[in-house]
């Protein structure tokens, strides 16, 4: 506990001068709870955590961890995927989810204005009785919150049509490593003055500055949708139906499949009534006005059953859309339970090469004497590899290493990338300088230098400098 | 105070199966279905956060603390995580090991909560016989006018503080309990089933009408009724509030009760006995004595909407002149998170005649009852019955039905007169008598 020694006790009573009675946590019982996010078999203790309620506490808090030289690690909710918002050694966590207020939404212009605090779905919950849309809809919509999903720029369910969350920020406020307070974009659709700094900032990690405010696009509501769940008896007839539907120029907003696996688990979880042959389950749905949505719900439908699909199922009203949803919906909570711990990879490979890394995570799961199963966005080609595994076993533990490492391999030589959405942190840090040649990946370390030289934020993130003091 | 050294063992954590602590991924669903985390936005008030709590005290990185024994009874309990919980950990389990672990380390102990949990735990909800003498002598109280003399003299105000505030909030008991208003047992014309009816503590106290109607409904569903005298608690209470070893007793003495062999089920109506109730083969798993009947009695416990739609229950008939009217339902924590039971209760409703359900906002959340929570931590159980008594108001509903003695009355108090809480089984025992009066 480096931080609490000697010095450092006066560090906690200047943190303790800038926020408010209750909101600088020091016991263990209160950071014991803090060690970790949402990644598996990973945590690391936290030695403060700071839960300021303004940006003019922030860049206090900035400028006195600045000063004594105590890094920052910045996180929401920690849900995050790859131990991102893990505390580092001798650090302060500084928690934003008190930050949590919706500040302007402006239908005129269709944006609307937060504190990087708020919570995911009250976007599109406040965008709702508008009749706008924040499409965006990571896995933890419910509890992440938008400064977690705009530092990672998340992705979800709807990435083929929507986009992911890059594509819906116009401007940010953020906290430089100095401690100055800088709004970057504006609520311009078109904007080209200067370098595009907020886009520099979308998917840093909170290693480049501290993100507090964050301006959203927001879009029409779709008035209609319609759901599809197709089963195969092979990934190719998925695949060619997939690519026919997009060929065809009907862009779903959601394409998810199930793989041989998922799809026996789901069952026997949720009995929802998938055949037992299948190989691959597709949840289809389009959204918009209702004769377009009516109509490339039968096209989709008839392309699947003209790729000899199993059992194709039209979805005749909400309640039977949401029934078809469920083994998509099910999928992550009935393999979550077979196993003490589960990993789950975020892989994306272009769509067209998408049943190759579907089999060849198979053939690893043999090799490696692994359970892994997957399931994801088959319009993104964005897949989730899912080790069952049990953290207490050292063995099998390594087994996982190599597995992940021939994963990582086979995507990159597919031209893929390593994280489609969960981001690098600390889990991918060590298989980052695969993907990037060795020029590309040093100049991501020269914009960190650039912006964070001293490394105050999130320092041991995404890669190591050799200037890392503390980690 | 006795602050636990380092040399005290683990009873109760260090004996649990690890893979249990390990179930929880941290992965955040459980945050947002969390009452007290939604409060204050802090990880040690939220289900994985207590969980990383307990994993630490069961791996020697915290010793058994002060801070962590509140922390265990800041949770209300409600399970409303594990609905929450994508990886189906044990809440449940874990929950009632914390708080064993942290009585057995006495890390919470002051005199009054000693005297508190002896009067409560060890005597009254122990032991039958005290319960009902000391129910029979508030009856009397409340009925002799003498409740009405302390009111207006003001001599409450020589009780202490928390007394003084629960007095006004204490339910009425009623005249005749349960052994007076149901026959041991009780047989319909032609007979399907056979079932033992549990009368419960509180229940057969405050709710008596409650179990006499539940029995109306059985025989009119060709079920035979058995219904053992002075049954006493569960030991729900006992689970829930660290003492698994009287909770252990209890199990015993209740099983001994009923001869499960010649029953199909075991009838409930209570949520947070019946979620407690099925799971009476863990608490008895190592007694080879009654491990066997204990996992065969949790597999015949059913709540009484859960076994009225298992047997199809014949829905009562339309009556001449019927007033209509419109109820809303409030999901017993127990009964929606702790046995996943949702629509029957629903159904049940549905199917009296003139009876128009209209659904509440939030309806599974907590209404801060939460067994004994609103006594141990009124102010934020007191929130939590504002947002339901908002919700209710909402509906318009003139009805609210739930299913569970404590939500019951936290409900209630919450409403005053503006609308009536009910079980829904009171409700269809009322639609099957008026049949015959039509």
């Amino acid at each position: 506990m480096a931080l609490l020694q000697s010095g450092n006790v006066a560090l906690l009573d200047q943190l303790r001068a800038v926020v408010r009675a209750g909101d600088l946590l020091t016991e263990p019982e209160d950071l014991i709870p803090y060690g970790f996010d949402g990644t598996a078999a990973m945590k690391h203790a936290a030695t403060c955590v700071v839960t300021p309620r303004s940006v003019e506490e922030v860049a206090a808090i900035v400028k006195i961890a600045g000063a004594a030289g105590a890094p920052i690690v910045t996180r929401g909710s920690g849900t995050g995927l790859s131990g991102g918002s893990i505390p580092v050694e001798g650090g302060i966590v500084l928690c934003l989810v008190n930050m949590d207020e919706i500040i302007e939404l402006d239908p005129a212009n269709l944006t609307i204005l937060c504190e990087t605090g708020v919570i995911t779905k009250a976007i599109d919950d406040a965008a709702h009785p508008h009749g706008l849309f924040y499409p965006p809809d990571p896995g933890s919509m419910k509890i992440s919150t938008i400064g977690g999903n705009v530092a990672n720029n998340s992705g979800g369910l709807r990435g083929l049509k929507y986009g992911v969350t890059r594509d819906y920020v116009m401007g940010m406020e953020v906290v430089l490593p100095s401690g100055e307070v800088v709004w970057l974009g504006s609520k311009c659709v078109k904007d080209v003055a200067g370098y595009s700094m907020k886009d520099l900032f979308v998917g840093s990690e909170g290693t480049l500055g501290i993100i507090t405010k964050v301006l959203l696009k927001l879009v029409p509501r779709p008035k209609a949708r319609r759901t599809l769940l197709a089963s195969f008896d092979s990934m190719e007839a998925a695949a060619r139906t997939v690519s026919q539907i997009i060929e065809k120029q009907i862009i779903p907003c959601t394409l998810e499949f199930l793989d041989r696996k998922t799809c026996g688990c789901v069952e026997d979880y949720a009995k929802v009534g998938l055949p037992t042959e299948a190989a691959a389950v597709v949840l289809m749905e389009s959204d918009g006005p209702e004769s377009v949505v009516e109509e490339e719900g039968n096209a989709m439908a008839a392309i699947a059953e003209a790729n000899g699909a199993i059992k194709v199922e039209k979805a005749k009203d909400d309640a039977h859309a949401t029934r078809l949803a469920t083994a998509r919906r099910t999928a992550f909570s009935a393999l979550a339970r077979i196993r003490p711990t589960t990993i789950l990879e975020d892989v994306t490979v272009p769509r067209s090469r998408l049943v190759e890394i579907v089999s060849y995570v198979e053939e690893v799961g043999k090799k490696h004497r692994l359970e892994i199963a997957t399931f994801g966005h088959f319009g993104d080609g964005n897949v989730h590899p899912t080790i069952l595994t049990d953290e207490t076993d050292k063995e099998e533990m390594e087994r996982v290493e190599h597995a992940l490492s021939d994963i990582f391999d086979k995507t990159i030589e597919l031209g893929g990338t390593i994280t489609g959405e969960h981001g690098v942190g600390l889990a991918k840090k060590p298989f980052l300088a695969r993907q990037f040649s060795e020029a590309s990946y040093q100049l991501l370390k020269q914009v960190k230098m650039a912006l964070d030289p001293t490394g105050l934020l999130n320092p041991g993130k995404i890669f190591d400098l050799p200037e890392n003091k503390t980690s | 105070m006795s602050e636990a050294g380092p040399l005290t063992p683990l009873k109760y954590l260090g004996d649990l199966d690890y893979s249990v602590l390990q179930q929880c991924m941290h992965c955040g669903m459980c945050l947002p279905a969390c009452p007290t985390y939604l409060e204050t936005k802090k990880e040690r008030n939220s289900p994985r956060g207590r969980i990383a709590l307990m994993r630490s005290i069961a791996d020697g990185d915290l010793k058994v603390t002060k801070e962590f024994g509140e922390e265990m009874y800041y949770c209300l309990g409600c399970l409303a995580c594990t609905t929450a919980c994508p990886a189906g950990v044990n809440y449940p389990q874990l929950f009632e090991n914390a708080r064993a672990e942290v009585e057995y380390h006495g890390v919470l102990f002051n005199p009054e909560r000693r005297f508190w949990r002896w009067l409560t735990l060890d005597q009254l909800f122990s032991k039958p016989w005290m319960l009902r003498a000391v129910g029979r002598l508030l009856w009397i109280y409340q009925v002799s006018g003498l409740c009405w003399l302390v009111r207006k003299s003001g001599l409450l105000w020589l009780a202490p503080k928390n007394l003084r505030e629960l007095e006004p909030t204490t339910p009425v008991i009623q005249r005749h309990f349960s052994d007076a208003l149901i026959e041991e047992r009780e047989a319909p014309a032609t007979s399907k089933y056979r079932v033992g009816l549990l009368t419960g503590c509180v229940q057969d106290l405050i709710f008596s009408n409650v179990n006499r109607a539940t029995a109306d409904v059985l025989l009119e569903n060709g079920c035979e009724v058995t219904t053992p005298r002075s049954q006493g608690c569960c030991g729900s209470l006992h689970a829930h509030n660290g003492d698994l070893d009287q909770a252990t007793e209890r199990a015993r003495a209740l099983l001994d009760r009923f001869d499960l062999a010649t029953l199909d089920a075991i009838i409930t109506n209570a949520a947070g006995c019946g979620s407690h109730l099925k799971h009476f083969s863990n608490l008895l798993k190592s007694d080879p004595d009654y491990s066997d009947r204990a996992t065969e009695w949790d597999r015949k416990v059913k709540d009484i909407s859960e076994w009225l739609v298992e047997i199809d229950f014949r829905k009562p008939e339309k009556t001449r002149g019927g007033e209509s009217v419109t109820a809303t339902y409030h999901e017993a924590c127990h009964l929606c998170h702790g046995q996943g039971i949702s629509s029957q209760p629903r159904d049940v409703l549905r199917a009296i005649p003139g009876l128009e359900l209209v659904e509440l906002e939030n309806a599974t959340h907590c209404c801060g009852s939460a067994g004994i929570y609103n006594i141990t931590q009124p102010e934020q159980a007191g929130k939590l019955q504002k947002e339901k008594v908002a919700c209710v108001q909402k509906t318009g509903a003139s009805l609210v039905a739930t299913a569970n003695p404590g939500c019951h009355l936290q409900i209630q108090n919450g409403l005053g007169e503006s609308a009536e809480v009910v079980h829904p089984v009171s409700l269809l025992a009322e639609a099957y008598r008026n049949e015959k009066h039509s």
